[in-house]
């Protein structure tokens, strides 16, 4: 298991939005409603109901729109963290993990420092999170980097770990003694991202999410780290060639992307929980980070729909589907998981849509040109390696 | 004679290239017919269609006088059509008989019978000459030996016309007579052999009869014996070609690469360089020739800081390159052609503005305290598209849509704009049209006018005979001779790069 | 109680067995599907969805044996699903196994509640066991049955991968698939093969936990044991006893945990419960340089480039 991997996940994926690359997400999305609508069927509900239901309790009116969009800052920050781990390369599936003990971190800033005024506090806050989460990616990052173990399973195992270590910590020492729930202690006021609109829980929070999204791209295209990231992630040899310390870079990425998905538990609990609650397991927002980021083809606008929809699901599941149409939440995990399903086969729809498949074939050029030469012809858009050439 | 093989009116097309056209080609009974022409003409493509990989647009096949249909390897091999490929198709961790009885594996009881298999090798080992290790994993034999083994393949399953593509690019002199005493050995046990290459020397020495293929056409078709190296060469290209590069006399500076007994391991760990030793001095062109795996890739990695070396020196103007990572080493003046342009050369999805600055994207005016200037790299990078005629749409074009050539091109302008004071080129015009390799030598020898120094190593003698000034042999990881580039013939430097040596030894390391 | 008596050693390796029990099932399961170049992350989702249909189905038709036939049959069903995608749509494996390691998570819940009618946990059902007069019967009631299936499967898988053609084309694929291709052997097919296997194997490997060990299913039961027994196939060299020996280790880990109290161990239960997955981390790390994978793992494979 390698970096060849990761170029596959390429193919599709260049830094400007092209025709292209909106069609397969939105192709993804359609099918996978589809397939929710099978489900819905097959619980004997109405699908049109649900849908109904759906859009309404997300984007039904102002109200329900920004609370839509209170639950789509978390996923903002995995979907980022997913997407710049993949620039590099890399397969960070420890958001779980990660977003877990940015949380903690947060919670302790945010309880444990009086006194501070709320310009300081509130970044502090947020640091910690991402310093927690980073941390955490850290050691993965560094498997990879010095030993080349693959990521994948480190960072799985990490998320279990934390699952584990974090709640041992909460239980044991960090517990609100005040309070019979099992939680830190609430945050102190000047540690809280500030509700910005009353009757909502729309906070600031949002636009830090806008903020870090626009930091990301900048980084990864107007940087020097950004350009030695991508190189590592695209050609490593290549990288490596040119100057580029790849290990250096891979533990940057991943250090990036854990702080990333710690700064999103950070973000939660600075906004909307106030302290940190130990729960029976993974919030999820770790693994929709993944679909978040593959939706979004690793592009930060593209994370910021993809996290609009996947939040809008999320909230829609619970609050529209199940609440007034009956069907049950998990149906939207089904949906979700399917969405990720159609983008990865986007040969399927490369297949059923004649003009992408011309359009593919065209910038394919020949296959073999006898060696690795092929002079006189454009090279094909999905050179392999392992294989030819040994 | 009666034809064996006959390839009537074949042709193939890809998106955007016409590979083959409307190309006639037979092989009679018992005979070595070559198959020549340039990297990229489209003589692999037609084997390809004959061996079942491809599916021809339009044309017939026959086999023994009636068509044909050759759907997929499978039906060739039945005929008794065997392939050869230019990269070995060996599995490197299985043995010897394993790869060898893959796909029509002896069976007793559903399982294996390798003992079965490996006297069967043996049987055919004695019959043919081709000496090989049963047991053996194809990992770790030598280069000839799975050659062999390839062959072998082949008349296990009882082919009766074999095709070798390239068979000699990996080959010491020595192995290529040996390859050519088997190639006679399988016509005298009644087999006939296709083989494809683009070495007129090797045509005229070894074929009964050459078909020149040029952009996939066939230009002509005749007996060795009525044919030229010039003639032959005319046809491969199309125009009268000059085989040597006009240059003037070499205006030799002091020395500026000193390598002093450097070893170093490979990949596999094993010994790659073994004391090697050589110079360069400024306003040269030395030229390393060898074959493929005696320790260039080794030599030129080390002196790139991309591997590690386990002895001796390495001194660039008095001061020592090794254990400098990449980027150090560019800081000291050196510039490195890499041997394998898409693997190390260049990031295939960056666009080629963003290949262009690799190696020098963190300095200005590329970068200004950590930040790419963009208006600076797309300057830049039109500069270089213009002087060097790259044909290529933009600078935001991915590298990937180039031609092999612009690929190429796009690598050596990187290298040469940063004119470092010693450039590295490995393989520089490997895989490229002749028009490529002529601009890519004049560029060489333009440098080399100015004052740099280059070290140019290449598998292909004719391009180290014309460009070197002075010309080195390795073999094993040595310098085992050294010649003034006039001085230099073919039979020597052969006789070097297979171990051999003549009574003189030019400037040996020692 | 003593830690070394020998009642505490035999529950230890009792409990170690069955831990390890459902870990070597998807291992081999895997072993087949890397060997023949598929990586397959999946392992886990397979494993859940196996262990859930083991359940619905022994509930249902009061037969737990049915229900293991018929996790096995989702199990390939699910392979399929992941052989297609990364196989003939050329997917990246690893989105691929992770999409559907996350539709396993949701589908299970959906179809539990849907059929059980209770969320989180379905009622407890008769564990799969073996007839009574097969020899060491009380012994093989303590590991399961499964056990006994597992050390057949080892060796069976061993015998294939390394003794008979059909284990060496799959092997061959997995290294260098183009020579394959070459020689008339159908890439595709064979992989198809490795993955549809590995379905088969850790739909089993479902069905021991569910059926076999713990008697009802749970949401996420599975608990990244899928994961783990990817670990152990890197760690056991992809070979088939390697993984057992591997499996056996994180069972014993696995045990600990369980038996902690009972033996006598004083350690908070979260750093027992963390203890496999350091253990999985740490004998990855140990193995760095000596454990190589098949060459074209991961790759997914073109035809007509070269």
């Amino acid at each position: 298991m390698s970096d060849r991997k990761a170029k596959r996940l390429f193919t599709g994926s260049i830094p400007l939005p092209t025709f292209e690359g909106f069609l397969v997400p939105i192709l993804a999305v359609v099918a996978a409603l589809l397939v929710g609508v099978l489900f819905i069927l097959w619980v004997g509900k109405d699908p049109i109901l649900a849908y109904k239901a759906l859009w309404r309790v997300t984007f039904g009116s102002t109200r329900n729109t920004l609370e839509t969009l209170v639950d789509t800052v978390p996923l903002i920050f995995t979907g980022l963290s997913v997407a710049l781990a993949f620039r590099c390369g890399l397969f960070n599936i420890g958001g779980e993990g990660q977003y877990l003990v940015g949380s903690l971190a947060a919670a302790v800033a945010g309880y444990a420092l009086p006194g501070l005024p709320a310009v300081v506090h509130i970044p502090l806050v947020l640091l910690a999170g991402f310093a927690a989460g980073g941390l955490w990616a850290a050691l993965p990052g560094w498997l990879k980097a010095r030993f080349g173990i693959h990521e994948v399973i480190n960072t799985i195992m990490m998320n279990y770990i934390s699952l584990y270590f974090v709640h041992w910590l909460v239980i044991a020492h960090l517990k609100d003694p005040t309070n019979l729930s099992q939680r830190t202690p609430k945050i102190l006021e000047s540690a809280v991202l500030p509700n910005l609109l009353q009757n909502t829980r729309f906070h600031l929070g949002f636009f830090v999410a806008l903020l870090v999204a626009l930091g990301v791209y900048f980084l990864l295209w107007r940087t020097i780290a950004g350009y030695e990231i991508r190189a590592v992630g695209l050609a490593p040899a290549a990288a490596e060639y040119g100057g580029i310390s790849v290990a250096r870079n891979i533990i940057l990425a991943m250090v990036l992307s854990g702080g990333l998905a710690g700064l999103a538990g950070a973000v939660q609990v600075a906004g909307i929980s106030l302290a940190y609650y130990d729960g029976a397991g993974f919030v999820g927002y770790g693994f929709n980070g993944i679909a978040v980021a593959l939706l979004g083809r690793n592009h930060p606008a593209g994370v910021l729909v993809g996290a609009l929809l996947f939040g809008a699901l999320g909230r829609g599941g619970v609050r529209g589907m199940q609440a007034i149409a009956d069907v049950p939440k998990s149906m939207i995990g089904v949906v979700q998981a399917a969405i990720i399903f159609f983008i990865a086969a986007e040969g399927l729809f490369r297949v059923l849509v004649p003009h992408l498949r011309q359009r593919r074939q065209a910038s394919r050029g020949p296959g073999p040109a006898g060696g690795t030469g092929g002079e006189g012809a454009p090279h094909s858009g999905t050179a392999t390696e392992g294989g030819a050439g040994r | 004679m009666a034809k064996v093989l006959e390839m009537v009116g074949i042709t193939k097309v890809f998106p955007g290239v016409i590979a083959n056209e409307d190309v006639h080609f037979d092989v009679e009974q018992g005979e070595i017919h070559a198959l020549l022409g340039e990297n990229g003409a489209g003589k692999t493509t037609l084997m390809n269609v004959l061996y079942g990989l491809y599916a021809p647009d339009g044309g017939e096949l026959r086999w023994q006088g009636k068509p044909v249909h050759i759907g997929n390897p499978n039906v060739a091999i039945r005929l008794g059509i065997g392939m050869v490929h230019q990269h070995f198709m060996l599995v490197p961790p299985m043995t010897v008989a394993e790869n060898i009885v893959l796909g029509a594996e002896p069976s007793k009881g559903g399982l294996l019978d390798m003992a079965a298999a490996k006297k069967r090798v043996r049987e055919l080992s004695e019959q043919f000459g081709l000496k090989v290790d049963p047991e053996a994993k194809i990992q770790n034999i030598s280069v000839g030996m799975q050659q062999r083994v390839e062959i072998l393949k082949a008349l296990y399953r009882g082919a009766g016309l074999l095709i070798l593509d390239e068979p000699t690019a990996v080959l010491t002199p020595q192995e290529v007579t040996e390859l050519i005493a088997i190639m006679r050995r399988l016509v005298e046990e009644g087999r006939s052999v296709i083989f494809i290459t683009h070495k007129l020397k090797e045509v005229l020495r070894i074929a009964d009869r050459v078909t020149v293929i040029r952009r996939g056409r066939v230009i002509d078709t005749l007996y060795t014996k009525d044919a030229t190296e010039d003639g032959l060469a005319e046809k491969m290209v199309g125009r009268k070609v000059s085989l040597r590069v006009e240059k003037d006399e070499a205006r030799v500076g002091d020395v500026i690469l000193r390598v002093r007994d450097l070893t170093a391991a490979n990949n596999r760990h094993l010994p790659a360089l073994r004391g090697c030793s050589l110079e360069v001095r400024r306003g040269e062109i030395y030229g390393l020739a060898g074959v493929d795996g005696n320790g260039q890739s080794e030599l030129i990695e080390v002196l790139t800081g991309l591997r590690p070396a386990t002895g001796g020196e390495a001194m660039m103007n008095g001061k020592s390159l090794l254990g400098l990572n990449p980027r150090a080493i560019f800081a000291r003046g050196v510039g490195h052609i890499p041997e394998d342009r898409q693997r190390r050369g260049l990031v295939l999805n960056f666009t080629v503005g963003e290949n262009l600055i690799l190696g020098s994207h963190h300095r200005q005016p590329f970068s200004v305290r950590g930040l790419l200037q963009g208006g600076a790299i797309d300057r830049r990078a039109e500069d270089m598209i213009q002087r060097y005629d790259i044909r290529t749409p933009g600078t935001k074009t991915l590298a990937r849509s180039l031609s092999g050539g612009n690929q190429q091109k796009v690598i050596a302008a990187r290298e040469m704009e940063r004119d470092p004071d010693l450039l590295i080129a490995a393989q520089p015009t490997r895989g490229l049209d002749v028009g490529a390799i002529e601009f890519l030598h004049r560029r060489l020898v333009e440098a080399r006018d100015r004052g740099k120094a280059v070290l140019l190593i290449s598998l292909e003698l004719d391009e180290i005979l014309s460009l070197s000034d002075r010309i080195g042999v390795i073999y094993e990881g040595r310098v085992v001779a050294e010649v003034p580039g006039h001085e230099a013939t073919e039979e020597q430097l052969g006789l070097w790069m297979s171990g051999g040596s003549t009574g003189r030894r030019g400037e040996a390391q020692g | 109680m003593s830690i070394f008596s020998l009642t505490v050693i035999a529950s230890l390796l009792i409990s170690s067995i069955r831990s390890a029990t459902p870990l070597v099932l998807a291992a081999l399961g895997g072993i087949f599907s890397e060997r023949s170049g598929v990586v397959n992350i999946a392992l886990e989702g397979i494993m859940l969805i196996g262990a859930f249909t083991a359940v619905m189905i022994s509930y249902s038709s009061g037969s737990a044996w049915l229900g293991v036939l018929a996790a096995m049959a989702a199990g390939v069903a699910i392979a399929w699903l992941h052989g297609v995608v990364s196989i003939k749509y050329r997917a990246d494996q690893v989105v691929s196994g992770t999409a559907i390691n996350i539709l396993a998570v949701g589908l299970t819940e959906f179809l539990l509640a849907k059929f059980f009618g209770q969320a989180g946990q379905t009622p407890n059902v008769t564990p799969a066991t073996l007839p009574t007069w097969l020899p060491l019967h009380g012994f093989t009631q303590q590991v399961t049955a499964f056990a006994w299936i597992a050390a057949v499967l080892v060796v069976l898988t061993h015998v294939v991968l390394f003794h008979t053609p059909l284990g060496l084309r799959i092997r061959a694929v997995g290294e260098h698939p183009r020579a394959a291709d070459t020689v008339g052997i159908n890439v595709f097919h064979m992989r198809y093969l490795g993955v549809l296997l590995s379905g088969a194997l850790a739909g089993l490997g479902g069905a021991a936990l569910s059926v076999g060990l713990l008697n009802s299913f749970t949401d996420n039961m599975t608990a990244g044991r899928g994961f783990i027994a990817l670990a152990a196939v890197i760690f056991g060299k992809w070979s088939p006893f390697g993984a057992l020996a591997a499996s056996l280790l994180f069972g014993f880990a696995d045990a600990l945990q369980t038996q902690a109290q009972i033996i006598g161990l004083k350690v908070p239960s979260e750093f027992l419960l963390m203890s496999p997955y350091i253990l999985t981390m740490l004998a990855l790390a140990g193995v760095v340089g000596r454990s190589t994978p098949p060459a074209a793992s991961g790759t997914p494979y073109e035809k007509g480039e070269r």
